[in-house]
């Protein structure tokens, strides 16, 4: 699988690749972003360039058929690839984190033998269900069931703004196992299979942004899964195994962010160069410099933090506890940051800035959504919070 | 069937290209080189050709400094299967390249050099057509459309007049053009074997060839600045102007 390649690459062939990806990003990715408007999905043509990059193995160790980045060089990548459009990134976002991390580290190596190699190429697609109509902030609430009858269990729920939904040939799906319980304890994870008799998807949903990455609902109805199917092989620890996904998927929200505003100021620096009122260009303006000043350290704080935190999450291995936190401030930081780069990137453009077809109108309401999915900005700050008082009652 | 694939060190694309202070050349020290992009075309066909079948081994060679061999490893990662440095600090004109391929070719007995159609520093367009001619082989410049069968190469070329066929006798030369393929970015797996291909370093009088330019380059200067453009109040003050001023009607 791995013609004896050593696990990771050296920084010599890692910056070559990253000068590939830089150059995929500007070369095929940003000029194919019109492509994008009123598209339900990414078309198949660019997913296939995302796939021979190797975009969807990036956290799949070599072993495994992927290309065993450190977080640290996942988010060196992912700051390129979020310079264009976040929904590149949303079509193999599900299935670098939540898709494939709970089963890399809770599942079996039979589960791992069939489906990381495929998730790494890409050939198939992962989707994470967690959200449902009443469960999402609240994780512990799910309602969809799992009953164990003989050697399956059998499924039946709802699930709500699934990513990839319709994409996916594969659902990792909480649900509840210990049916007495009403917290996060009776949840386990399973492997579901797209094509089981019972999955089905719903319409895609029309959203503010984010044209071309679809999430859609999906109804589990008497779906019959082996027992095997189960990840981390016992009941109850669905949480346990998902956080390590969660985490993952949190940094590279924030990650995103940073890539986004990066590329806001872009936009907003070309725009102010060329753009001409009272006889001047607008970034002449000490006002419209504020706000670039403003932009730049913004979005450099939180590259920062987020580089910063994914040396320590490479640092601390299995021991992810105290980089939790940290964790989820550089998603609420991050994700707050890009919204004000964004208004501020809306504010310099002027009437262009709230035209459809300009760059940084698109952005503004694509990034609108990081402040809300994997943990919505509140939801870290309770973490977050929690986190200190718990680490100092325990002194 | 075996496939040779020139590729050139140049300038990248992305860089604004500045005149040395002493007008001698343009700088190149700290400055970005990457492939030329022409050749990285050529090599995107020579794999896609290995990939279909058609082509057995890939050779991918450059005539230029040490660090040339960045390139080489370039053109490993995409896909060729060996490299061969012709190692030489200083100018190489057009001839002296095609000198270098023609004994190279004499060597190594390719059935197909593919190569871009020019380099985007010096935009000679040259060197194909004197291999070519060096050779006896027929060419195929301008390239859009490659395809093999049967001991012979059908070339589409990208001609004023719209496009030319032409049907060449192997073994023979084709230059690429623009839109002959959109090539790949090399992903980090291929990086990675890429590093365990072997490169060949060789000298240029090792392969019995007189490199010595030709040509001696007097001045290099920056295109000349565009003059600001002045607004005239009326059609008669326009009409006096390029008359008198400008002295063109």
């Amino acid at each position: 699988m791995n013609d004896g390649m050593p696990a990771r690459a050296g920084e010599a062939e890692f910056a070559e690749y990253l000068e590939n990806v830089r150059r995929l990003v500007d070369e095929v990715l940003i000029p194919a972003e019109p492509r994008l408007e009123g598209q339900e999905t990414l078309p198949e043509d660019l997913t296939q360039r995302l796939r021979e990059m190797g975009l969807f193995g990036i956290s799949i160790p070599t072993r495994h058929g992927g290309l065993g980045l450190s977080m640290e060089q996942q988010v060196r990548v992912m700051l390129e690839v979020t310079r264009a459009s976040s929904v590149f990134r949303a079509r193999f976002s599900t299935t670098i984190g939540l898709g494939s991390q709970p089963i890399l580290y809770n599942g079996s190596e039979a589960q791992r033998a069939e489906w990381l190699p495929r998730m790494a190429s890409g050939e198939v697609t992962a989707a994470f269900c967690l959200t449902e109509p009443e469960a999402g902030s609240d994780a512990g609430g799910v309602r969809t069931t799992a009953r164990r009858e003989g050697s399956e269990y059998v499924l039946d729920g709802v699930k709500r703004y699934i990513t990839n939904a319709r994409q996916a040939d594969v659902f990792i799906v909480m649900a509840r196992t210990d049916l007495e319980t009403r917290d996060a304890s009776g949840i386990s994870a399973f492997i579901v299979p797209a094509g089981t008799p019972g999955v089905s998807c719903g319409p895609a949903d029309r959203k503010m942004g984010q044209d071309g990455s679809a999430t859609s609902e999906v109804l589990f109805q008497g779906v019959r899964v082996p027992a095997e199917n189960l990840i981390g092989g016992r009941e109850g620890g669905g949480f346990k195994t998902a956080m390590r996904g969660i985490n993952h998927a949190r940094l590279h929200v924030a990650v995103t962010c940073a890539g986004q505003a990066e590329r806001l100021i872009q936009e907003t620096l070309f725009h102010a160069r060329n753009r001409r009122q009272f006889g001047q260009a607008l970034a002449e303006f000490q006002m419209v410099q504020g706000r670039l000043a403003d932009m730049r350290a913004e979005t450099l704080a939180a590259r920062s933090m987020i580089l910063e935190t994914a040396r320590a999450f490479d640092a601390a291995g299995e021991a992810q506890g105290p980089i939790i936190a940290d964790i989820a401030c550089c998603k609420l930081f991050a994700s707050e940051m890009v919204g004000r780069v964004a208004d501020h990137a809306v504010q310099i453009h002027g009437g262009a800035g709230y035209m459809r077809g300009t760059a940084v109108e698109q952005l503004f309401r694509d990034v609108r959504l990081f402040r809300i999915f994997e943990g919505a900005s509140d939801i870290q700050r309770l973490l977050i919070a929690r986190d200190m008082i718990k680490e100092r009652n325990a002194r | 069937m075996k496939l040779l694939v020139p590729v050139k060190r140049v300038v990248d694309y992305n860089v604004k290209v500045r005149v040395k202070a002493d007008n001698t050349g343009v700088e190149t020290a700290n400055v970005k080189m990457s492939m030329n992009p022409f050749d990285e075309i050529a090599v995107e066909e020579a794999v896609r050709l290995k990939e279909k079948g058609v082509a057995t081994e890939i050779i991918a060679v450059s005539c230029g400094p040490t660090a040339a061999q960045e390139q080489i490893r370039t053109a490993l990662a995409m896909g060729a299967d060996r490299g061969i440095l012709v190692e030489h600090d200083g100018v190489l004109e057009p001839i002296a390249v095609a000198k270098l391929l023609k004994a190279l070719i004499a060597k190594e007995s390719p059935d197909l050099v593919v190569m871009g159609k020019q380099a985007i520093d010096d935009d000679m367009n040259a060197t194909g057509q004197m291999l070519a001619a060096l050779m006896g082989w027929p060419q195929g410049t301008f390239a859009s459309k490659v395809e093999i069968a049967d001991g012979s190469a059908t070339v589409t070329r990208e001609v004023d007049g719209g496009l030319e066929t032409v049907k060449l006798k192997l073994p023979a030369v084709v230059t690429a053009d623009l839109r002959l393929n959109e090539p790949r970015y090399a992903s980090l797996p291929n990086i990675m074997k890429a590093r365990k291909k072997p490169i060949e370093t060789i000298k240029p009088a090792d392969l019995g060839v007189d490199v010595t330019p030709r040509l001696t380059v007097l001045r290099v200067e920056e295109p000349a600045k565009r003059q600001a453009g002045a607004r005239v109040a009326s059609v008669q003050e326009l009409v006096e102007k390029l008359r008198n001023e400008a002295k063109v009607i």
